[in-house]
């Protein structure tokens, strides 16, 4: 007989555990803490999502601030219009996913560097665009955006819960990517593409679903993202910095995997914060040193630090998507 | 007006290309997407306007410094920093080179702040074909198109430059040849942030520069690469002297607010349609 709980219960307990911690902290938190415990949720978020693509797929996507600030915009303009505030997310969501899809078809074939490099044009023609088409955006201005009724506390808690409440719903697709045969394919583009097509995997429709997902959930943060700030600008939701902290969070958990993101996200958000205080002058340099300790200290994430004998039991089975691996 | 479009393009183009240039041989022979080169041009023009300001040397013995410092400079974060992940993923490379620009920019920002500096020369101006231009902006393309050209005589003709090639060409086998690889990479890296330098020098006459533009050069090296075709000479010669008219002409009949989008929106078109770039060809010379 085993006497260890299963894996199932182990994750179901760690589940609930983590649901009461995040609901807990939500309703116990000062502003300062509310605050940042959504920053962290909506990082987790876009951090599950670029791992679809960086991930497990493996293509160096820099274009997060594009899907991001074209939801947050989308939403914005939709509100402004008198759009409902959950009208308006989904509409941010449809409109990432047909954007996705566009670009994907075009991005998608290129490989490596030159992915990497369209990738980040996107973001900077999409800023341009912003800042110049003033009819539409607001130009380099802004817009603002109505702001929800009720307290700043009730606002704060109920937007925490929103964004926890995507990330759950991202983690959870997440996990259930990794195990199906799409995630299986995604897995075999990363390692030989070539190979991947050979064996019958129809390569393209999965790279695109991927960068469809991904997109559509990074623009429905974004949206919600424009919904609790009220004010948003080009340089604020096209800003580049994102499109590379994001990745860098996945690497500092570990990317591919699907615990990963989110432990990145934790981490990096508690480093952040923790630093960035003291020094006010200094901050993209305290970016730039962690990303910098991050590559050479820990490169293929921290959780993977944790696979010695002692761990590897548990870290294994909650790590890699076994089954899956061997499978369909 | 038709006549001073064109040559003002060429003249910005002709800086272009020598900005791009050092980026592209980077590219080419270390595999690894740069992203310090536009603080580099930064850097370079700052230490070309500092030693012109309080050495009261001439503009070309400061450009001159700059160079041989940035040449340094590269050296050094190559041997020491980047050689580490010369072999790693792209990602790797790219997100590393994107840290130490935080890095880098954050310094300059602290240390010469974000005012904006320019390189003042006033060497009068001449007239051709009823074009006007400045002799001190001629100096600053002439001095890029020089360096281009020089770089690319010493890749072909130098014992060096064979040997940068080779490494590009077969690293395991420059290797059982003798050659230094690890040097090579370093000295390959100096290079292209001497060439930055010298951008940036040249850039100083033309624009006021500040810690801010770094992303502004860093986006137009990525243009004019995938204009022309990533990891060759002719190729950003090629690129900078297109995107230059492009931006010329784009300010007209766009509006000159455009002329960014307008190079990206071309730049995504040559990736998708010919990824390996106008000139295209595979191989560094």
């Amino acid at each position: 007989m085993n006497a260890r709980p299963s894996i199932t219960v182990v994750r179901a307990a760690l589940a609930l555990l983590l649901t009461g911690a995040v609901l807990a902290f939500g309703f116990s938190a000062n502003n300062y803490l509310l605050q940042a415990g959504t920053t962290l949720a909506m990082s987790a978020v876009l951090c599950l999502a670029w791992n679809i693509v960086g991930g497990f797929m493996g293509y160096p996507s820099f274009a997060t601030a594009a899907f991001f600030g074209l939801g947050a915009y989308i939403g914005g303009i939709a509100q402004d219009a008198g759009a409902w505030l959950g009208l308006a997310w989904l509409a941010a969501a449809a409109g990432g996913a047909v954007f996705a899809a566009s670009l994907g078809s075009v991005l998608l074939g290129l490989r490596g560097h030159y992915f990497a490099i369209g990738t980040i044009a996107v973001v900077e023609v999409m800023r341009e665009v912003a800042n110049n088409w003033e009819g539409l955006t607001g130009g380099a201005v802004g817009i603002n955006i109505p702001i929800v009724p009720g307290s700043p506390r009730e606002v704060g808690i109920f937007f925490y819960l929103v964004m926890w409440g995507l990330a759950a719903i991202t983690f959870a697709l997440t996990a259930f990517i990794a195990r199906s045969k799409f995630g299986f394919s995604l897995r075999c583009i990363r390692q030989n593409e070539n190979a991947a097509r050979m064996v019958g995997i129809d390569v393209f429709r999965a790279k695109c679903a991927a960068f469809i997902l991904s997109g559509l959930i990074v623009s429905t943060a974004g949206s919600i993202y424009a919904s609790m700030v009220a004010f948003i600008e080009p340089k604020d939701v096209f800003n580049v910095l994102l499109s590379i902290e994001i990745p860098v969070m996945v690497m500092l958990g570990g990317a591919g995997t699907i615990a990963g993101p989110l432990v990145g996200a934790i981490l990096y958000i508690f480093l952040k914060e923790v630093v960035w205080v003291n020094f006010i002058n200094f901050h993209t340099a305290i970016l730039g040193i962690i990303i910098i300790a991050v590559i050479y200290v820990v490169p293929r994430g921290v959780l993977r630090l944790f696979q010695g004998p002692a761990w590897s039991k548990m870290s294994a089975r909650l790590l890699r998507p076994s089954r899956a691996d061997r499978a369909p | 007006m038709i006549a001073q479009y064109i040559a003002n393009g060429l003249l910005i183009g002709s800086l272009y290309a020598c900005l791009a240039v050092g980026f592209s041989l980077i590219y080419g022979v270390l595999n690894i997407i740069n992203v310090m080169h536009g603080s580099f041009v930064v850097l370079g023009a700052y230490v070309t306007i500092y030693c012109t300001l309080y050495l009261g040397v001439s503009p070309l013995i400061a450009a001159m410094i700059g160079c041989a410092v940035l040449f340094a400079f590269g050296y050094l974060v190559q041997r020491h920093l980047i050689n580490e992940v010369v072999t790693a993923p792209i990602f790797i490379s790219f997100t590393l080179t994107f840290g130490l620009d935080l890095l880098l920019n954050n310094a300059m920002i602290q240390a010469f702040t974000a005012t904006p500096r320019s390189l003042i020369l006033n060497y009068g101006s001449v007239t051709i074909l009823g074009v006007s231009l400045s002799i001190a902006r001629l100096g600053a393309m002439v001095l890029a198109l020089v360096l281009t050209g020089l770089l690319y005589w010493l890749l072909r003709h130098s014992q060096m430059g064979r040997a940068i090639i080779a490494v590009r060409m077969d690293h395991y086998a420059a290797r059982l040849l003798g050659i230094r690889v690890e040097h090579i990479y370093a000295i390959t890296f100096g290079i292209g942030a001497l060439m930055a330098a010298a951008a940036g020098a040249a850039m100083a006459v033309v624009f006021p520069i500040t810690p801010l533009l770094s992303g502004v050069f860093l986006g137009k090296a990525f243009v004019i690469c995938v204009l022309g075709g990533l990891g060759s000479v002719p190729g950003a010669l090629v690129g900078g002297l297109a995107l230059g008219l492009l931006e010329s002409f784009g300010a007209v009949v766009f509006g000159s607010q455009w002329s960014t989008t307008v190079g990206f929106a071309l730049m995504i078109l040559v990736l998708v349609v010919r990824p390996s770039g106008l000139v295209g060809r595979k191989g560094f010379e």
